[in-house]
C-alpha cells in the first residue's frame, strides 16, 4: 500500500481505536446502571441525564474554561435527576419503568433548551494520556492516544468489582437488590439505600455524557447521543450486573459502533446502514441468548422489577 | 357532635336521600381518574409556569400562545388534529400492550418498517389496480409488517424472558438502519436524487382529505382504531382474558388462560396499529417512503399512551392535547423567541407529574363509596 | 400584525383573504409598495447556530433585517413532514408573511409544493434545484449556489497542502449536490498534482456527531491529511480533524475560529445577497425569479480568507483561479472525465458551465475518487 494508509489492517486498528475511544459512555453510564440495578431499581431515564450532562459539562467548561470543572458540574446534575427519579420511583404504586421514559423525554428536553447558547462555542477538551509513542505509525499512536476518563472508568470498574464483594456497603446494596424484606429485617432502610443508588448511578450516567460533549466528538448539539443511555441498561443485563463484565461489554459495543465508518475506508461501502445497525443487532442477539422464560435473569437482583 | 350522633345524622341523611346515594357513589368511582388527571395537568402546568417565570418569559403569554396555536382559530384546531392522527395509531401500539403488563416502546420501528412495506407493495399494483383496493393492500403489508415487528417482541418476551421494553427499543433502532437502507438502496427510486426514496405515490392514490376539513383520512381511521381498541379489552372474552394475565400471569396460566398467544396475539395488534400509522404518513402525506418517516411518532405515542392511562378512549382527547402542544410550538418559537424544546419540556414535565399522581389512586376516602358510611 | 384572528370562521376566511389581497404585488400600484411593510419567513431544520448549513441561511436572513419596512420570522428544527406545512401555513396565516423560504431539501416535494397550490398569491422558494417550468407553479421558485466551485477552489489549496497526497471527504448522503462536491474538490487537487486521490465516507444522515468523528478519524488512519466535509454541521468534522493535526478545508459557513492553524479556506453561502435581491424585488412589485442560481461570480457563493498554512504558491494559483470563475468561463467540469468505475461521464472536448443542468443529476464519482454512491 502507498505510504500513509494502512490498508486491510485500518479496520481491526479501527475498531480497536474506536472501542476505546466510543465505549467510554458506555462504561460509566453502565456501572452507574449496575450500581443503581444492584439495590433492585432501574433506571432508564439516564438517557436524558447522560443528555444533560453532557450539555451541563460543555456549558461550564465554555464559561469557565477547565473541562473537569465541567465534569464535576455534569456529575451534580446527574446527582440531581437521580434524585428526583429515585424520591418519585419509592412512592407506591409508580411504575419505575414508565417514570424513566417520562425523566429520559425531560431531560432530554431540558438539555436542548438550555444548551441553545452552548452549540456555537467550542469548550475546552478533556486531556488524553498518549500511550502510542512508541510506535511510529500515526495510526497507532493515534489509537493508543487514550483518553484519561477511560482509565478512570477502568479503575471504577475494578474498584466496583472488588467493593461489591469485600465491602459493607457493596453487601448492603446486594442485599436491598436480592430483597426487600431481608433488608428490612436486618434494619437496613432500603429506600434509602435505592435512593442513593439511583443518585450515584445518575452522576456517572452524567459523566458519560461529559465524556460525549467534552472529548469526543467534544461537541454539542442535539444530536450528540446515539441512543447510549438506553443502550447502557441492556450493556448491565448482558453483563450480568458486574462491573467488570460491563467495562469488557462496553468494549465490544464501542468496536461495533466503529464497524462502519472503518469498512467503508477500506472500501466496503455496500450497505453501510447495515453496519450502523450492529450495535444494536449484537445487544438484541446477546439478549436473547443469555435470558430465559424460566428462571428469572441469572443473577439478576431479586428485587428488580425487571427480572420479575 | 359526638361519633354517634355524626352516624346517625350521615344515616338518616342517606336514607333520604336513597336515590340519590347510587348515583354519587358511580360519581365518585368514576371522577377519580378524571380528577386526578387533572389535577396533575394542573400540577404539571404549574411547575412549567415555574420555569417560564425563572427564565425571564411571561407564563400568561406562553398559554396564550398555546391556545391560539393550538385551538385557537380553524386553521389551529385543524393543525392540531393533524399532528394528533399518528399518534392515535402509535398511542395504541403502547397502550393495549399496557394492559397486559408489558412496556412497548418500540412502536417507531413498526412504523417505519410499516411506511416502507405499504411503499413497495404498492408500486407493482399502480395502474393495474383501482386506488381503493391499492390502499388497502399497502394497508394489510404494514399491519402485516409491523404486526410481525412488535409481536416479535413479545414473543421474545414469553418465550425467551427477554425483556419487552429493550428488545422493542433496539428493534426500533434496527427498523430505522434497515428503513434507510431499503429507501437508499433496494427501493430507491433513480429520479428522486436529491431525497432518496421510493417511487412517489400517484396523486390519485394517495389517501385524501377528509371532507370540509384540511386533515387526511388518518385521523378517522385513527379514531375507528381507538374504539375498536376499546371494545376488544372492555367488551370481548379476549380482552378480558387479556387484562386478567396482564394483571398476574401465574395466576392467568394457572386458569388455563393462553398467556403466551395472548401476549404475541396482543403485541401484534399493537404493530400493527403502528404499521398503519406509517402507511398513512406515506400514503396520505409524504406520497412515497423516506427517512421523513422516523419523524417521532412512535416516541410521542408512548406520552400519550401513558397519559391516557393506556385507555383507548381516552387516547383520543389526549393525543389531540398534545397535538395542539406541538401545533403551538412553532408559534411559540417565533413570538417569544424560545427555543423548541420549550414544548418538550413542557410535554416531559406532565409526563413526569402524571405518572407520580398514579400514587394518589385509592388514598383519597371520598373516591371510595365504600369507605364513606361507618356501619351504625 | 400580531392581532389574534377571532374563532370565526368565517370572519377568518374573509381576513386572510383580504390580508393576502392586499400583499399581493402587482395588483396595487408599485409606488405605495416601495416601503411596504414585508413579513418574510424562514424555515430552518436543524439550529441556526450549528456553524453550517442552516447558520448560513440564518445570517443571510439577518441582513434582511436591515431592510426597512421589512420583517422576519423564523422557525428552527422544523422536520421535513407535515409539520413544516403547518409551520409555513402558520407564518402565512398568524404571522402575515407573504414570501416564505423553507430552506431544508425535504421540504419541497410534497411540502412546499402543497402549500403552494393552496396559497397561490404567497410566494416559495426553495433552497435547491428542483423547481421545474412543466411540473411547477409560478409561485414557486428554486434558487441555489454553485458552491463546488468553492470546493474546487478549496481542492487546489489542498493539493498544495497535502503531504501524503491524499486527500478525505465526510459526505452525509449520495445526493447530486453533494457528488458535485466531492468531485469538483478531487478535481481541484488534481489541477494540481494529478496524483492526489480523494476517500469519501458516507455518513447516511445529515447530522450525526459521533459518525462524523469516526468517519474523520478513519480518513485520517488511511492516510489522509487535508479533509473536508458536506454534511449540515461540519463542527465536528473540523475540531476532530484538527485534532488529529490534519488540515480542513470549510464548507457551508466559516469554520476558522474553530482551528485557526489549520483551516486553510472554506467554500461558504452568501445567502444575505440573494436574500435581499429577493426581497428588494418584491417590494418593487417585480416578478420574482423562479430559478435563480449564481456562484462565486453571482455573490451566491463566497471563500473564506486563506489561513496560515496555505504556501505560497497556492495563494497564487487560488487567485488565479478565483479571478478565472469570476469571469464565468471556468469550468469545473471539462472533458474527458471518468468515473471511478472506469466509464466516460464526461467526453473529451465538452464542457458543462457552471448552471448546466446535467449536473443536477449527478450520479458519480470521479476517476480518483475512493468510495461509492450505493
Amino acid at each position: 500500500m502507498d505510504a500513509g494508509g494502512i490498508g486491510i489492517w485500518g479496520v481491526p486498528l479501527a475498531i480497536f481505536a474506536g472501542a476505546i475511544r466510543v465505549s467510554t459512555p458506555f462504561i460509566f453510564v453502565s456501572l452507574g446502571e449496575t450500581i443503581t440495578e444492584r439495590s433492585g431499581r432501574i433506571n432508564l431515564g439516564l438517557e436524558g441525564t447522560l443528555v444533560f450532562g453532557a450539555m451541563t459539562a460543555y456549558a461550564i467548561a465554555v464559561l469557565s474554561g477547565s473541562p473537569w470543572l465541567g465534569v464535576l458540574a455534569a456529575m451534580g446534575t446527574g446527582a440531581v435527576f437521580g434524585l428526583v427519579h429515585g424520591w418519585i420511583c419509592k412512592w407506591p404504586k409508580v411504575n419505575d419503568i414508565a417514570i424513566g421514559i417520562a425523566m429520559m423525554q425531560f431531560g432530554l428536553g431540558l438539555a436542548f433548551f438550555l444548551g441553545k447558547p452552548f452549540i456555537q462555542p467550542a469548550a475546552p477538551h478533556l486531556p488524553s494520556i498518549q500511550l502510542g509513542a512508541w510506535s511510529d505509525l500515526p495510526q497507532v499512536q493515534a489509537a493508543l492516544n487514550i483518553n484519561a476518563l477511560f482509565i478512570l472508568g477502568g479503575v471504577l470498574a475494578l474498584f466496583l468489582w472488588w467493593a461489591f464483594r469485600n465491602t459493607r456497603i457493596g453487601l448492603v446494596l446486594r442485599v436491598v437488590g436480592d430483597s426487600t424484606d431481608a433488608a428490612r429485617a436486618m434494619g437496613i432502610n432500603p429506600d434509602r439505600v435505592r435512593l442513593l443508588a439511583t443518585v450515584v448511578g445518575g452522576s456517572l450516567a452524567a459523566v458519560g455524557g461529559a465524556y460525549l460533549s467534552l472529548y469526543y466528538p467534544g461537541s454539542w448539539n442535539e444530536g450528540i447521543s446515539s441512543g447510549q443511555g438506553l443502550m447502557a441498561v441492556a450493556l448491565v443485563i448482558f453483563a450480568r450486573w458486574n462491573p467488570i463484565g460491563c467495562f469488557l461489554a462496553a468494549l465490544l459495543f464501542g468496536g461495533a459502533g466503529a464497524l462502519g465508518p472503518a469498512l467503508q475506508s477500506v472500501g466496503v461501502t455496500q450497505g453501510y446502514y447495515l453496519f450502523y445497525a450492529a450495535p444494536y443487532v449484537l445487544t438484541l442477539a446477546i439478549l436473547i441468548a443469555t435470558s430465559s422464560p424460566t428462571r428469572s435473569l441469572a443473577g439478576a437482583p431479586g428485587a428488580l422489577s425487571l427480572a420479575k | 357532635m359526638t361519633v354517634e350522633a355524626n352516624t346517625a345524622a350521615i344515616s338518616i341523611a342517606s336514607e333520604r336521600s336513597s336515590v340519590l346515594r347510587p348515583v354519587l357513589e358511580w360519581l365518585a368511582r368514576r371522577a377519580e381518574p378524571v380528577v386526578i388527571s387533572f389535577g396533575a395537568i394542573l400540577i404539571g402546568l404549574a411547575l412549567f409556569s415555574i420555569f417560564i417565570l425563572v427564565i425571564g418569559k411571561p407564563p400568561a403569554t406562553l398559554f396564550q400562545l398555546m391556545y391560539t396555536g393550538g385551538f385557537g382559530s380553524w386553521f389551529s384546531i385543524q393543525n392540531s388534529l393533524s399532528r394528533a392522527a399518528p399518534l392515535l395509531l402509535t398511542a395504541l401500539c403502547v397502550a393495549l400492550p399496557a394492559r397486559l403488563g408489558l412496556v412497548i416502546i418500540g412502536g417507531e420501528g413498526a412504523v417505519v418498517l410499516g411506511g416502507v412495506a405499504a411503499a413497495a407493495i404498492a408500486l407493482p399494483f399502480i395502474g393495474m389496480l383501482p386506488a381503493l383496493l391499492v390502499l388497502l393492500l399497502m394497508a394489510a403489508a404494514a399491519m402485516v409488517v409491523g404486526g410481525i415487528w412488535i409481536g416479535l417482541a413479545g414473543f421474545l418476551r414469553h418465550y425467551r424472558g427477554v425483556n419487552e421494553t429493550i428488545s422493542s427499543l433496539l428493534l426500533a433502532y434496527i427498523a430505522i438502519a434497515l428503513m434507510n437502507q431499503f429507501v437508499e438502496g433496494l427501493l430507491r427510486d433513480p429520479a428522486s436524487l436529491n431525497k432518496p426514496s421510493t417511487s412517489p405515490l400517484p396523486a390519485e392514490y394517495m389517501l385524501g382529505k377528509m371532507p370540509g376539513m384540511d386533515v387526511h383520512w388518518g385521523l378517522a381511521i385513527g379514531v375507528v382504531a381507538c374504539i375498536a381498541s376499546w371494545v376488544l379489552i372492555e367488551v370481548t372474552s379476549y380482552g378480558f382474558a387479556a387484562r386478567i394475565a396482564g394483571g398476574n400471569v401465574r395466576a392467568a396460566q394457572i386458569q388455563g388462560l393462553p398467556v403466551g398467544r395472548l401476549i404475541v396475539g396482543f403485541t401484534a395488534i399493537a404493530g400493527s396499529f403502528a404499521g398503519l400509522a406509517g402507511m398513512i404518513e406515506v400514503a396520505a402525506v409524504q406520497g412515497s417512503a423516506n427517512a421523513s418517516l422516523a419523524a417521532g411518532y412512535g416516541y410521542t405515542g408512548i406520552l400519550v399512551a401513558f397519559l391516557a392511562r393506556h385507555n383507548p378512549l381516552a387516547i383520543i382527547p389526549v393525543a389531540v392535547l398534545l397535538g395542539g402542544i406541538d401545533a403551538s410550538g412553532g408559534l411559540i418559537q417565533r413570538r417569544m423567541a424560545l427555543p423548541d424544546a420549550t414544548v418538550l419540556v413542557l410535554q416531559g414535565t406532565l409526563f413526569v407529574v402524571i405518572l407520580f399522581c398514579e400514587t394518589f389512586y385509592g388514598r383519597f376516602k371520598i373516591f371510595n363509596p365504600d369507605l364513606w358510611k361507618r356501619s351504625a | 400584525m400580531t392581532r389574534l384572528l377571532s374563532m370565526n370562521r368565517r370572519h377568518f376566511l374573509q381576513a386572510s383573504a383580504a390580508g393576502a389581497l392586499a400583499l399581493t404585488p402587482g395588483l396595487l400600484p408599485s409606488r405605495a409598495l416601495a416601503q411596504s411593510a414585508l413579513t418574510v419567513g424562514f424555515i430552518y431544520v436543524g439550529p441556526k447556530d450549528d456553524y453550517g448549513y442552516n447558520q448560513a441561511h440564518a445570517e443571510g436572513a439577518a441582513a434582511l433585517k436591515a431592510l426597512p419596512g421589512v420583517t422576519i420570522v423564523e422557525e428552527e428544527n422544523v422536520p421535513e413532514t407535515v409539520d413544516v406545512q403547518k409551520t409555513m401555513e402558520s407564518m402565512i396565516n398568524l404571522d402575515g408573511a407573504t414570501l416564505i423560504f423553507p430552506t431544508s431539501f425535504g421540504y419541497f416535494n410534497p411540502h412546499m409544493l402543497a402549500m403552494a397550490a393552496k396559497y397561490p398569491d404567497i410566494q416559495f422558494r426553495h433552497c435547491g434545484g428542483l423547481w421545474q417550468e412543466s411540473k411547477n407553479p409560478a409561485n414557486t421558485g428554486s434558487y441555489f449556489g454553485y458552491i463546488f466551485q468553492g470546493q474546487y477552489l478549496n481542492g487546489v489549496v489542498a493539493g498544495y497542502t497535502s503531504k501524503s497526497k491524499k486527500i478525505g471527504f465526510v459526505a452525509a448522503k449520495p445526493i447530486p449536490q453533494v457528488l458535485q462536491n466531492i468531485n469538483a474538490f478531487l478535481l481541484g487537487a488534481r489541477a494540481v498534482d494529478p496524483s492526489i486521490t480523494c476517500q469519501v465516507i458516507f455518513t447516511g444522515e445529515w447530522s450525526l456527531a459521533v459518525k462524523e468523528a469516526e468517519a474523520t478519524n478513519a480518513l485520517i488512519d488511511q492516510g489522509a491529511d487535508v479533509i473536508t466535509c458536506h454534511v449540515d454541521s461540519p463542527k465536528v468534522v473540523v475540531e476532530t480533524a484538527a485534532g488529529r493535526g490534519a488540515f480542513v478545508c470549510g464548507y457551508h459557513a466559516n469554520q476558522s475560529p474553530l482551528a485557526p492553524e489549520k483551516y486553510l479556506t472554506g467554500a461558504e453561502w452568501a445567502w444575505g445577497n440573494v436574500y435581499t435581491d429577493f426581497v428588494k424585488k418584491l417590494q418593487a412589485g417585480e416578478k420574482l425569479g423562479n430559478f435563480v442560481r449564481g456562484g462565486l461570480k453571482d455573490g451566491f457563493v463566497k471563500m473564506s480568507p486563506l489561513g496560515p498554512a496555505v504556501p505560497a504558491e497556492g495563494r497564487t494559483k487560488f487567485d488565479a483561479t478565483l479571478a478565472e470563475m469570476m469571469t464565468g468561463k471556468f469550468s469545473v467540469f471539462k472533458g474527458p472525465i471518468k468515473d471511478n468505475k472506469g466509464n466516460v461521464v464526461v467526453a473529451a472536448g465538452k464542457s458543462y458551465a457552471e448552471d448546466a443542468i446535467e449536473l443536477e443529476s449527478m450520479d458519480y464519482l470521479v476517476e480518483g475518487v475512493v468510495g461509492s454512491t450505493a
